[in-house]
């Protein structure tokens, strides 16, 4: 399992793509915002925290259909559907190998983009802590979507028809958490939630992207 | 080791294609499937290898023993020979490399990136696997495409030296491979449009 | 006789095509007595006026649309453990029903809303779950759309539909936490002491009857399209064959 975490890592370096582009989407969200709503930083400040959220969200959507669909064409997915990996184990790394090509650089590059948008002060622990507790779920759930529609010749845009929904509670409790960091408030509640419900799909999920990748290789 | 299909019944796209298949398979031996295009020779085979579900019948094995290789040869375009190869060897938990290289002529090209490779090159790497996989049975679907004679021999030989240790393959091909092997004739077990068992006939 | 015995297509067919112009006559009549009563024999709310009367439809759709993703998540359970055919057939009909129905429970509710909180739309929790629920329909609806072979939609649909409910609820609460919204609470509960008065109370029932009998029978019309549709794909395979 760790051979294939290091192949999808080096993989993922070697082709470009990865993460360099999911974090440039991120960077261009970041820089789009102000010119459509003013450069006001009261403004600003006040939208950051859900802006950052929803750009980390989609920029977590761009590389998600990479996560079976390479491995599907050329043949990959039937041969280490046959070797001695559990196909519950094969998603969760590479789920896992999804996160540390795109959640965590994301989560490192996030407070910069703060500065960008003018992000309270008090918020910045806040917006690491909740990104980093927040996207290993995005990465599992996009997992899920992404062995759904593996099949597919285009399952590009049905991916994020099914998988947006599914991100609805965790851009929910991430984004407030950051919120009630920004005015001083008591941010225990939405953190908790945000990380019982990652611990929540990291237990679940690759049981059910397994059972669903089982079934479209028949 | 010992491979047993009883009274195998198998479908693609949701149509029966093949019925009533039963043969065994024992170390040392090798069983060369053929018939015409589309009969269900790449599904058997499928089926065989436990990625699909059979219809009818049973295929007795133990599924740590199968090492699979189909059309596609599963190669990461980016990464060298030998790390393609090494990547499949620490999945099977074996570590040595050296013989599977050179047991196919691979050892000039290790450090290549598997997208420099023509097509039969990518081939004879995507049989090289077979020998990293370290399992005695070794499950084929035509092996021999885009190999030239030379190729050929090199795969032949490799399977015979795969024999002489205890294994077995199951090759389903259309070209003669000059190997002591047993022949199977998948025609005469085409499924036939009454015995479907359950399937969409309960909609008719 | 097992109650199974109806999953067979044939048998289905047999006992919706008797059942059918029962369930459309009963749905005709409760719909129409329900709807004529709540609409022409109620009292006008003191506070709200005639505006009042849109809760004959609004709460029964909104009814229909949360109970279709509860059906679909028991036929696709069934479809899962039995690979019961109609059960996958039946899940795969009500869900556009259920969209519908979502539908008209938030044009309706804006329609309500406008009048009385003076805004067509208001991120208010109920509001913003239905909307998350019809998303859930839209995307289930198009997995199945996506993918040609029969048993591996049903197999992916169904397991998305599991996944999909456990999120649905995770939103819910997720969203209550979002935001205490202005929509009322429930119109009727069984077990709270402020109701809606019977003079409303009793034509919203009739309007709820009729409203699950409408779905009984447009999931029956469905499903049995749906058989039928099957039943052409597989003649046409077995031409093919012979």
């Amino acid at each position: 399992m760790i051979a294939l975490l290091i192949r999808d890592l080096r993989l993922a370096i070697r082709t470009g793509g990865g993460f360099g582009l999911g974090l440039a989407f991120f960077l261009i969200i970041a820089v789009l915002v102000p010119f459509g709503v003013g450069p006001d930083s009261a403004v600003l400040g006040r939208i950051a925290p859900g802006i950052l959220w929803v750009g980390a969200l989609l920029s977590c959507l761009l590389s998600l259909d990479r996560i079976f669909a390479l491995d599907f064409e050329d043949g990959s997915l039937d041969l280490l559907a046959t070797a001695p990996i559990p196909l519950e184990g094969l998603v969760g790394v590479k789920a896992f190998s999804h996160w540390l090509t795109t959640g965590l650089p994301l989560t490192l590059a996030a407070p910069v983009l703060g500065l960008l948008l003018s992000l309270p002060e008090p918020a910045y622990l806040w917006l690491i802590l909740s990104l980093l507790i927040g996207t290993p779920a995005l990465s599992f759930i996009g997992a899920f979507g992404a062995s759904l529609t593996v099949g597919l010749k285009r399952g590009g845009l049905l991916l994020s028809l099914l998988v947006l929904p599914l991100y609805v509670p965790t851009l929910i409790f991430g984004a407030e958490t950051i919120r009630r960091g920004a005015e001083g408030l008591g941010t225990a509640t939405p953190l908790t939630m945000l990380g019982a419900i990652t611990l929540g799909t990291l237990a679940v999920l690759p049981f059910a992207s397994a059972a669903a990748i089982r079934i479209n290789l028949r | 080791m010992e491979l047993q299909v009883v009274d195998l019944g198998v479908a693609r796209g949701g149509l029966p294609i093949l019925q009533g298949v039963s043969f065994t398979l024992e170390a040392g031996q090798v069983l060369v499937l053929r018939g015409p295009n589309g009969i269900g020779k790449t599904t058997l085979l499928r089926a065989i290898a436990g990625l699909q579900p059979a219809l009818s019948g049973h295929v007795s094995l133990d599924p740590e023993a199968v090492a699979y290789a189909a059309h596609a040869d599963g190669l990461k375009s980016t990464l060298s020979v030998l790390e393609n190869l090494t990547f499949w060897a620490q999945v099977y938990g074996t570590t040595d490399v050296a013989p599977a290289l050179q047991a196919f002529a691979l050892q000039n090209l290790a450090d290549r990136p598997a997208q420099n490779l023509s097509a039969g090159q990518k081939r004879r790497l995507g049989l090289a696997r077979l020998l990293v996989t370290g399992r005695p049975l070794w499950v084929l679907d035509e092996p021999t495409v885009s190999l030239d004679a030379s190729a050929v021999t090199l795969f032949a030989d490799a399977v015979r030296a795969h024999c002489a240790r205890g294994g077995a393959a199951l090759i389903a091909t259309h070209i003669d491979l000059g190997l002591q092997s047993d022949l199977l004739d998948l025609t005469p077990f085409k499924a036939t449009a009454m015995a479907q068992g359950d399937f969409d006939e309960a909609f008719l | 006789m097992s109650f199974w015995e109806y999953a067979n297509p044939k048998r289905f067919m047999a006992l919706s095509s008797a059942a059918l112009p029962w369930f459309t006559a009963l749905t005709a009549l409760v719909l129409s007595v329900g709807l004529i009563w709540g609409f022409f024999f109620t009292p006008d709310d003191f506070r709200q006026g005639s505006t009042v009367k849109i809760i004959y439809i609004h709460v029964p759709s909104a009814f229909i649309a949360i109970n279709a993703w509860l059906m679909m998540l028991v036929t696709s359970l069934v479809w899962l453990v039995r690979r019961h055919h109609v059960s996958a057939l039946a899940a795969r009909a009500a869900a556009p029903i259920g969209l519908a129905m979502t539908c008209i429970g938030l044009i309706t509710g804006a329609v309500w809303g406008q009048p009385m909180w003076g805004t067509w739309w208001e991120w208010d929790p109920r509001l913003t779950s239905f909307l998350i629920l019809g998303l859930f329909y839209l995307g289930y609806i198009a997995l199945w759309e996506a993918i040609d072979d029969a048993d591996t939609a049903a197999d992916l649909t169904s397991v998305l539909c599991i996944v999909g409910s456990v999120f649905a609820v995770l939103s819910r609460y997720a969203i209550l936490f979002w935001n205490q919204g202005l929509h009322q609470g429930a119109s009727l509960s069984l077990d709270k002491e402020e109701n809606v008065h019977d003079v409303f109370a009793y034509p919203l029932w009739t309007c709820i009857i009729g409203f699950v009998l409408l779905f009984i029978t447009l999931v029956l019309l469905r499903t049995r399209t749906e058989i039928r549709a099957r039943r052409v794909k597989a003649l046409i395979a077995r031409e093919r064959m012979a």
